[in-house]
């Protein structure tokens, strides 16, 4: 009874279009905010927000670009993790380059780094699709992989050819390198991934959102109602690639603190994927359920772990995480193929009606 | 200048003034493009029979591979573990048939797709947890499998070939001849490729999929594991090899993904084309060019050809 | 809502908008059209009928651009092409229903319908981006039009359902909606009234004559039934095995004997 539409009705149809249109999800959505903003970095402590929810904001990010390519615009890709390392070492080289300027811009300017490979690498979506197309980001992924560890100009020449992130600051304080605190990092996560969430939800409800769809739906009738579908799959691999990007110089700088190419690996690139199909396929929201559980997951099974003072090893958890991570997808695919969003939107219809139970 | 001598010249000159070793580059790629050719079977196999792209085929690879060897570790006589292991890839057949195809049927094929992701990585933390994940040896001469080499002496230097390689082509060949008279010939061959063309219309003429699926299924787990002795007995058998495991998508992409001879063609071209890359052009952009090279090959051909060298063209109806 | 003229001369009503001049095509072997010409003039409704296996929809196909004819050019609105891309056709004016629902299934009939809009929509990735000002403006005015579409055919308790829970033949409308949003000189229709029922039939028989009538669109349409065809269509062509073998009123037509011939099934 709390969940009632009853009594909102709109006048416009901005109103009508509106990102929240229910007055009660316009509350819940600035309570979330407040809370994220104010209370969290008050109240959790350092370790959780610097093992937990930066990451996780910074894997739905990445989620949410793959969500856009493959969820919304039907293409299917495996090269998420060479994206985000293009845009890692893109920052990197950025700031080698320019050390003065705001690292918040170079991060920006990395996505577009990013969205240029990605724009490459999807040219090949003119003529192949669905599985083809697949491999041909596979084939983004390895090749771009590869460069990661032999073109020692990305990493500076680095002996251990990883990247050691630099001490950059803002308004005076560090945000980047060994003395930024969590907090601080968290801030500047949460806020890059609120504003491009909302950009990206912006996109989705518009016009590109909308032949987005139409290409992943039937391809053909978008072309006969005028859709022109080359421009359409490039635009979503570059926006979906600058998005990757700038999540990958986020967990560069703004969290591990320094990179190796296995951070960009394909297991990368599969984890993302897990994080969409189960979060949920064209959802937003569903991209930020998916990366919690995934990245959550292994954090849980080590507490199970713990809790149960059982005595495997620790690599022994590693594996029982790829088989509950395998199990998972399958179960997912097959009992909620729109994922926890879908299962999400159930409840808060159940929500509606409560306390009848239809 | 130099860069362009470099690149169209001085390779070809190279392999021209050592011809032996040339040639043994080339043997290595056929060996190695025979072995991707077979992981490639199976995919083809299960495709064909069932319209599933089975991006666990790699990895059912290592698994088969690693139960044999993990039971021999154990104190499981060799041939009692060839069986044992035979009998697991059925079992795993069966599950798969139960517990992922049998929900999905009728489903996209894309969701298919995405199931098999999840299978791969249950099959990867399943065999590290029951077996370990260190590399292990093949158990070659316990399945009195030819070990040593012939060292023949040609053009002016030496050539090795070893006699696992040999036996590896000859089995190939064999398995590959029946699985394409299996095909073509028989019954059951018909009703597999009904089932790949639409699972609605096959059961509406009484095929039983479920029985269809387990039988393909467990075909390309035989040849998995069959694969996997040959392979472990060249390498150690570790989860290390699922990335070479991937290399058979670019074959199959050369071949076309319905194409039984078109695996074996593809696997060659891309094993060989593979290895002569590495060896004479991978000095130049630094090593290590085999983890992509394939890819691009293949890329290169889906921008011409679409469809590979003997898949179906697709041709779309509204 | 006249229908606009988008590129080329505006044509006159009664003048030939479209014409299809010896269009042959074949598929590997298959003569799906073998030389057929006609022509289809503005304001009217033009019938393509014809047994099972004519070549009816591989005609509209060919107008609309997505197949490409081997011999043979379709000249429309004076501009003349053997070859034109869909998204070509698309701009230039003309909008087609299919035989079996092409919906976006993904989405709701909103949805649907705007994007049939998505041609008049110009405001670039930037504002779009922001979802302000031109952007959202431009939504709005076209959330306008598809509307009045909306109100037109009678399906606003169903604007926010997904296409894919819909009943077949209020996908068809839903279809027609997305068509129209195009607001499209020509509309090509396949096979409107397949699979209804009677009252179904009578609906789609009217939103069909409003359509002419109220905002002036030609239409082609392939119908088998015969009632619908003789009632709603001003002109007929009749294909048979790909061979034009009949073009007139309708009542002509129904006097034609190669047309009683070829739907009796009489041997030639």
């Amino acid at each position: 009874m709390f969940y009632r539409e009853a009594g909102q009705y709109k006048t416009t149809y901005q109103a009508d279009q509106a990102l929240f249109p229910i007055l009660q999800d316009k509350i819940g959505i600035i309570l979330i905010l407040a809370v994220a903003f104010i209370v969290v970095p008050l109240t959790v402590s350092n370790f959780a927000i610097d093992s937990i929810l930066t990451p996780v904001l910074i894997f739905s990010l990445a989620a949410i670009g793959l969500n856009l390519l493959t969820g919304y615009t039907g293409l299917l890709s495996l090269g998420t993790g060479a994206f985000m390392g293009v845009g890692a070492f893109g920052c990197y080289k950025l700031t080698t380059f320019f050390p003065n300027i705001n690292i918040v811009v170079l991060i920006v300017c990395s996505g577009f780094i990013s969205a240029a490979a990605g724009l490459v690498f999807g040219l090949p979506s003119l003529r192949i699709k669905g599985f083809y197309l697949a491999v041909a980001t596979l084939a983004a992924q390895f090749f771009l992989s590869w460069c990661f560890i032999r073109i020692p100009w990305l990493y500076n020449h680095n002996i251990s050819a990883s990247i050691e992130v630099p001490e950059r600051f803002m308004f005076g304080i560090p945000v980047t390198g060994p003395t930024a605190t969590p907090v601080t990092r968290y801030i500047l996560v949460l806020s890059i991934v609120a504003v491009m969430t909302w950009l990206a939800s912006n996109l989705i409800r518009g016009r590109i959102g909308r032949t987005w769809m139409a290409v992943r739906d039937m391809d053909i009738a978008a072309e006969l109602i005028g859709i022109k579908l080359y421009q359409t799959k490039l635009l979503a691999f570059a926006v979906s690639s600058f998005y990757c990007g700038v999540a990958g110089a986020m967990l560069v700088f703004l969290w591990l603190g320094n990179a190796e190419s296995e951070s960009f690996s394909i297991n990368q690139s599969f984890l993302t994927l897990f994080m969409v199909i189960i979060g949920g396929l064209g959802s937003l929201l569903g991209s930020f359920f998916g990366a919690a559980l995934i990245f959550g997951l292994p954090i849980v099974l080590r507490a199970i772990k713990e809790g149960l003072h059982l005595s495997i090893t620790s690599a022994t958890v590693e594996h029982i995480n790829f088989i509950t991570l395998g199990t998972l997808i399958i179960l997912f695919l097959i009992a909620e193929p729109a994922g926890l969003a879908r299962l999400w939107q159930v409840g808060k219809q159940k929500l509606r009606v409560w306390p009848f139970p239809y | 200048m130099h860069l362009l001598y470099q690149i169209f010249i001085d390779p070809f000159v190279q392999m021209g003034s050592a011809p032996d070793l040339f040639v043994q580059t080339l043997w290595e790629g056929l060996v190695s493009g025979v072995l991707y050719a077979l992981i490639a079977l199976g995919f083809v196999l299960i495709f064909k029979a069932s319209g599933v792209f089975n991006f666990a085929q790699g990895i059912m690879v290592v698994f088969s591979a690693l139960t044999l060897v993990g039971l021999y570790a154990h104190g499981v006589p060799a041939f009692l573990a060839l069986a044992i292991t035979i009998g697991v890839m059925f079992v795993l057949a069966l599950c798969v048939e139960r517990f992922v195809l049998r929900p999905l049927v009728n489903q996209p094929e894309i969701i298919l797709f995405m199931a098999t992701f999840g299978l791969t990585y249950i099959l990867i933390g399943f065999g590290e947890l029951v077996f370990g994940g260190d590399p292990k040896l093949m158990i070659t001469q316990q399945l009195y499998l030819p070990t040593g080499s012939y060292s023949i002496k040609t053009l002016g230097g030496f050539v090795q070939m070893q006699k696992i390689d040999i036996a590896a082509a000859i089995i190939a060949s064999l398995m590959v001849a029946s699985l394409a008279v299996f095909f073509q010939k028989t019954r059951i061959g018909r009703a597999l490729r009904a089932v790949a063309d639409s699972h609605r219309a096959a059961l509406s003429v009484g095929i039983s999929l479920n029985y269809i699926w387990v039988t393909v299924w467990f075909a390309a787990g035989v040849v998995a594991l069959a694969t996997g002795i040959m392979w472990g007995a060249r390498s150690n058998v570790s989860f290390a090899l699922e990335i070479i495991a991937l290399k058979a998508l670019p074959v199959l992409i050369l071949g076309g993904f319905t194409s039984i001879p078109g695996a074996i063609i593809g696997g060659v071209i891309i094993g060989v084309g593979e290895k002569i890359g590495e060896f004479y052009w991978g000095p130049l952009f630094g090593s290590g060019i085999e983890e992509w090279f394939a890819y691009v090959i293949a890329l290169v051909f889906l921008l011409f050809r679409p469809q590979g060298l003997f898949g179906e063209r697709i041709i779309e109806r509204i | 809502m006249r229908a606009p003229s988008n590129t080329g001369p505006e044509v006159a009503v009664g003048d030939v908008l479209l014409s299809v001049e010896n269009v042959s095509l074949s598929f590997g072997g298959v003569n799906a059209v073998s030389d057929v010409s006609f022509d289809i003039r503005k304001g009217e409704i033009r019938a393509i009928i014809g047994p099972n296996g004519a070549g009816k929809t591989s005609m509209l196909n060919v107008i609309n651009g997505f197949y490409h004819p081997q011999a043979g050019r379709i000249t429309f609105k004076g501009r003349t092409r053997s070859g034109m891309k869909p998204y070509e056709a698309a701009h230039g004016g003309i909008a087609r229903t299919f035989q079996n629902v092409a919906l976006f299934r993904g989405m709701t009939v909103l949805d649907n319908i705007m994007a049939g809009r998505t041609l008049k929509m110009h405001q670039n990735f930037f504002w779009q981006l922001l979802r302000f000002g031109p952007a959202m403006t431009e939504e709005v005015e076209h959330r306008h039009r598809v509307e009045e579409i909306i109100e037109f055919l009678k399906i606003q308790e169903i604007r926010r359902t997904p296409v894919g829970r819909l009943p077949y033949g209020l996908q068809k409308r839903v279809e027609l909606g997305r068509a129209l949003a195009m607001e499209p000189e020509l509309l090509l229709l396949d096979e409107p009234m397949a699979g209804m029922n009677l009252e179904e039939k009578e609906d789609m028989s009217r939103f069909v004559l409003d359509v002419n009538d109220h905002y002036g669109t030609t239409i082609a349409l392939i119908e088998h039934d015969m009632g619908v065809v003789m009632d709603l269509s001003d002109r007929v062509v009749v294909l048979d095995h790909g061979i034009k073998i009949a073009d007139g009123t309708p009542d002509e037509i129904k006097k034609n004997q190669a047309v009683i011939d070829a739907y009796l099934g009489v041997a030639h």
